[in-house]
């Protein structure tokens, strides 16, 4: 039933060419899709305010943080990932690509496609995700750090909601 | 020759009379005239557009006194060139039933009997969709439990659907937009609809409802989740009165990893037409050839 | 000839004739009136709460109520079973016999209609069903066929049934161009309302267990060995009461090709449980459910053999010669085979139909007491019904009871036994 088809080009991806040549025009990419604002943890943003590179010299050497940030753990992918990996090193308030290229933190996903490049097109397709919005209208998409933590972003087991009541358990007048 | 009545025309006639008979009832028998307009009442397919609206006044009032609430009963037709579609994504689901409960918040099922429209399986990733081995009453600390996955069963608005055959009264049709409803205050309660469905879908009203007056969604549609009476049939409608004003099944939104996808088949360019032509996608029980509209499919 | 007058004291005397009998006829009566009485405060409380008062629930849908509906269907479909050999072999010791099985018919249909209108959620709907006036959807639907079908039989029979007996009471020769080919119209009606009645079940994809090809002969074999039982029984009640002359031979006929046709029934079962057993497929779990039980859950198993243990026994006492024309060994072989298939219908064939469910849930159903309490309260009424109509039938057919009756009346005529012959 797996079809490979090949679609015409839509609205959405000339959008993402716009999007490209204004990259090559202004050096960052610009936002294709309505999403919310980044989780930032409370008082943590603007990065700079202590990664000014005056006060703080850039250490590129992988190590375990020991100091600030030492309650963030980093298990995404093999143990020489660091944070300097997806952080650009000269602008803590941008991420930053595999070519270097700096980018928001509003457009991550550009950054976790690197990878997951499947995913994204799922995700702008519209089907990675949670879905709300309308089906016939505009769809509300969120970024993938709303549901994935990018440092740990296995998901979590939930506690299942109750399971339904058995057949013998159902009676006239409430449930055993 | 003169021209036969039509079948309209006699039920016209019929329906005239029943008017007539059903003043003496409502004298003679003490009963309100409400309680007689609704033993008389017909097919939903087959009212006039004054019947229906006196029909949803009449059904508006019964819940308010009910339930004390303004409950509104929406009356959408279906969209041009729309056919609902789902897909269920097997290889995210983790069995949370956030999905069971917010359907249950949406569409007011009676809660005691307690009646829950989707189904959650677990089953063994070693024996795969083995239905002899599923178990909807899985209760552990956290879900997902380690070798197991699982799958959420709920109507899947079968195109070619063993139900609506075999309805006696015709109580049960598929809708253009191929949500397959059901007529409440038409339905005779035979259950052979139960016994024909092979995903057992539906469920039955034993006794009769009850909804805490709080928890009772008062934007409903007559074929979808206005509260229902003692003695009928229903089943999950694809949120009728949500998806007929474009919004997503509250499965769907609900879905804490995204599993639920849902959109119009007719739309090329639609999530579950994108679904349907690039995953793994499957059928349960394909054999019975129900043709159906929602869809499993392995994601990751 | 057909005076309103002689009419209105046809009705009258029957009525009236009702009201006249012994103190067994008053005790038995009286014991069937408790038996309604009891189902109808039974039925009034499941009004009330809804079938909630059952143990049918989602996962089994269909219970105690559908499996006596099906077997009572065979019961008025085998009723026919005497006028093949009456009319059609032209045999005349059991033509007199037939008016009772047609009355047979006649309550059984009663009951069926009384176990489908305390089995549906909604009996107030009850007009939905009716053509015209309601919205039947034939022919989609086989319970559409089957709602025709059953009223067709029961008014056939309805409709015989009064023509005969009105046309003794009248001491008039019956028409036989009329009683004739309704008769024997009769026959393919009884074959069609079991035939439906099994093709509502196989016609069903989502129940492997009943989705077999086999199962519209098996209901007709099961039925048509099943049905007369009562009536053998009955038969010799009534010719011991009664002045009804019955030859034994009808009833050594009838015992014989019931014995046939539990023989018969005997070998499709077992060519249905050759089919899932040696087949192995996933299937099999219905038939293991029934016969050796699932997962710990073992109700039916005692019910499923003991049904084949007492058809088997059943149908050897009444094959053997020597047992068949033994008193003893011919009543004993009617209730072993009423038994053996009232318990293939209802334990052995609803119940296994809907466990495990589509999603593999064994729930274990049991009837509870409201069911059992409005089932014997219809069973009341039928044989409430079976009783009155024979208690007019059989003075009618004696010649005992006719429209001159009550008045000096010269010496009876022998001809007026218009019904045991041509």
């Amino acid at each position: 039933m797996v079809i490979p088809s090949f679609r015409p080009p839509s609205r959405r991806a000339l959008a993402l060419l716009c999007g490209w040549f204004l990259v090559g025009l202004a050096g960052v990419r610009a936002q294709d899709i309505q999403v919310p604002p980044p989780p930032f943890t409370e008082g943590l943003f603007p990065c700079t305010a202590c990664h000014d590179g005056v006060n703080q010299k850039v250490n590129r050497t992988r190590r375990e943080l020991t100091g600030m940030h030492s309650d963030i753990i980093l298990k995404h992918g093999p143990d020489s990932r660091w944070c300097l990996d997806c952080h650009d090193p000269l602008n803590r308030d941008r991420l930053h690509l595999a070519s270097g290229e700096q980018i928001e933190f509003t457009v991550s996903y550009e950054l976790c496609g690197q990878c997951h490049g499947e995913k994204l097109r799922d995700w702008r397709a519209g089907v990675h995700g949670k879905r709300t919005g309308s089906w016939s209208g505009q769809k509300q998409y969120l970024l993938c750090v709303n549901c994935h933590n990018p440092h740990t972003p296995h998901f979590q087991a939930l506690k299942p909601m109750p399971p339904p009541l058995r057949p013998e358990a159902i009676r006239k007048g409430g449930a055993l | 020759m003169k021209k036969i009545a039509t079948l309209k025309s006699r039920r016209r006639f019929l329906g005239g009379a029943a008017a007539t008979m059903a003043g003496a009832m409502a004298t003679l028998t003490g009963c309100g005239r409400n309680e007689v307009e609704a033993f008389l009442q017909h097919n939903f397919r087959e009212l006039s557009k004054d019947e229906l609206r006196q029909v949803i006044a009449r059904l508006e009032q019964d819940a308010k006194r009910k339930y004390g609430k303004e409950v509104r009963i929406g009356t959408e037709p279906a969209q041009q060139g729309v056919i609902f579609g789902y897909a269920l994504d097997l290889s995210r689901c983790i069995g949370c039933r956030r999905c069971v409960k917010a359907c249950v918040k949406e569409n007011n099922p009676s809660r005691d009997p307690q009646i829950e429209w989707i189904r959650v399986l677990q089953l063994n990733k070693d024996e795969g969709v083995d239905i002899s081995h599923a178990d909807p009453y899985y209760n552990p600390e956290e879900v997902p439990q380690e070798g197991h996955f699982y799958m959420p069963v709920q109507c899947h608005q079968c195109r070619n659907a063993p139900c609506t055959k075999v309805c006696p009264v015709g109580a049960t049709w598929q809708e253009p937009d191929g949500i397959v409803v059901v007529d409440y205050n038409w339905c005779i309660g035979c259950r052979y609809c139960m016994a024909a469905c092979p995903y057992g879908a539906r469920r039955f009203n034993w006794g009769e409802p009850a909804i805490p007056a709080a928890e009772v969604n008062p934007v409903t549609h007559y074929l979808g989740n206005r509260p229902r009476p003692k003695g009928v049939v229903e089943k999950c409608t694809f949120c009728i009165q949500r998806t007929r004003k474009g919004l997503y099944p509250a499965c769907v939104e609900i879905c804490p990893t995204g599993s639920r996808k849902f959109g119009n088949l007719a739309d090329p360019k639609s999530e579950i037409r994108y679904i349907l032509e690039n995953k793994r996608v499957f059928i349960f029980k394909e054999d019975l050839n129900t043709k159906p509209k929602f869809f499993y499919f392995y994601g990751v | 000839m057909y005076s309103l007058r002689a009419l209105r004291r046809f009705v009258q005397d029957s009525i009236g004739h009702i009201f006249q009998g012994n103190r067994y006829y008053y005790a038995w009566v009286g014991f069937l009136l408790v038996l309604i009485a009891a189902g109808a405060a039974a039925y009034l409380g499941q009004l009330r709460d809804g079938l909630i008062v059952t143990h049918m629930r989602d996962q089994v849908s269909w219970g105690f109520y559908i499996g006596n509906f099906t077997f009572l269907v065979g019961v008025a479909a085998a009723a026919i079973m005497l006028v093949i050999p009456a009319y059609v072999y032209d045999w005349e010791p059991i033509r007199e016999i037939t008016i009772l099985g047609e009355v047979l018919a006649i309550s059984a249909l009663v009951m069926c209609l009384c176990f489908v209108m305390v089995d549906i959620g909604r009996p107030d709907r009850f007009w939905h069903i009716m053509p015209l006036v309601g919205r039947l959807n034939f022919p989609t639907s086989l319970l559409a066929w089957d709602v025709i079908v059953l009223n067709i039989y029961l008014l056939l029979n309805w409709f015989v049934v009064t023509y005969l007996l009105y046309c003794g009471y009248t001491k008039r020769h019956y028409v036989k161009a009329i009683v004739l080919p309704l008769v024997l119209f009769s026959i393919p009606m009884a074959v069609s309302i079991h035939s439906v009645t099994a093709f509502l079940f196989n016609g069903l994809a989502a129940r492997p267990f009943w989705n077999s090809a086999i199962l519209a002969p098996r209901f007709l074999a099961s039925a048509f060995c099943s049905g007369p039982a009562i009536l053998l029984v009955l038969l010799q009640i009534l010719r011991k009461v009664t002045n009804l002359k019955i030859k034994d031979e009808a009833i050594f006929k009838v015992a014989e090709l019931m014995a046939y046709t539990m023989g018969f029934t005997l070998f499709l079962t077992m060519a249905e449980v050759f089919k899932e057993f040696y087949s192995n497929t996933e299937h099999l779990v219905y038939t293991k459910y029934l016969w050796f039980g699932l997962q710990g859950h073992h109700t039916l198993v005692p019910y499923a053999w003991g049904s084949v243990a007492c058809g088997l026994a059943a149908f050897l006492l009444l094959l053997i010669p020597r047992t068949r024309h033994n008193w003893v060994g011919l009543n004993i072989g009617c209730v072993l085979i009423y038994a053996s298939v009232y318990i293939e219908k209802g334990m052995g064939l609803i119940i296994p139909g809907l466990t495990p469910d589509p999603l593999g849930e064994i729930y274990v159903y049991t009837p509870s007491a409201t069911e059992i309490l409005v089932a014997a309260g219809i069973f009341g009424i039928g044989f409430l019904v079976f009783t009155l109509m024979l208690k007019v039938a059989v003075p009618i057919m004696l010649g005992e009871l006719t429209v001159t009756s009550g008045q000096p009346a010269p010496e009876a005529d022998p001809d007026h036994l218009a019904l045991a012959k041509h």
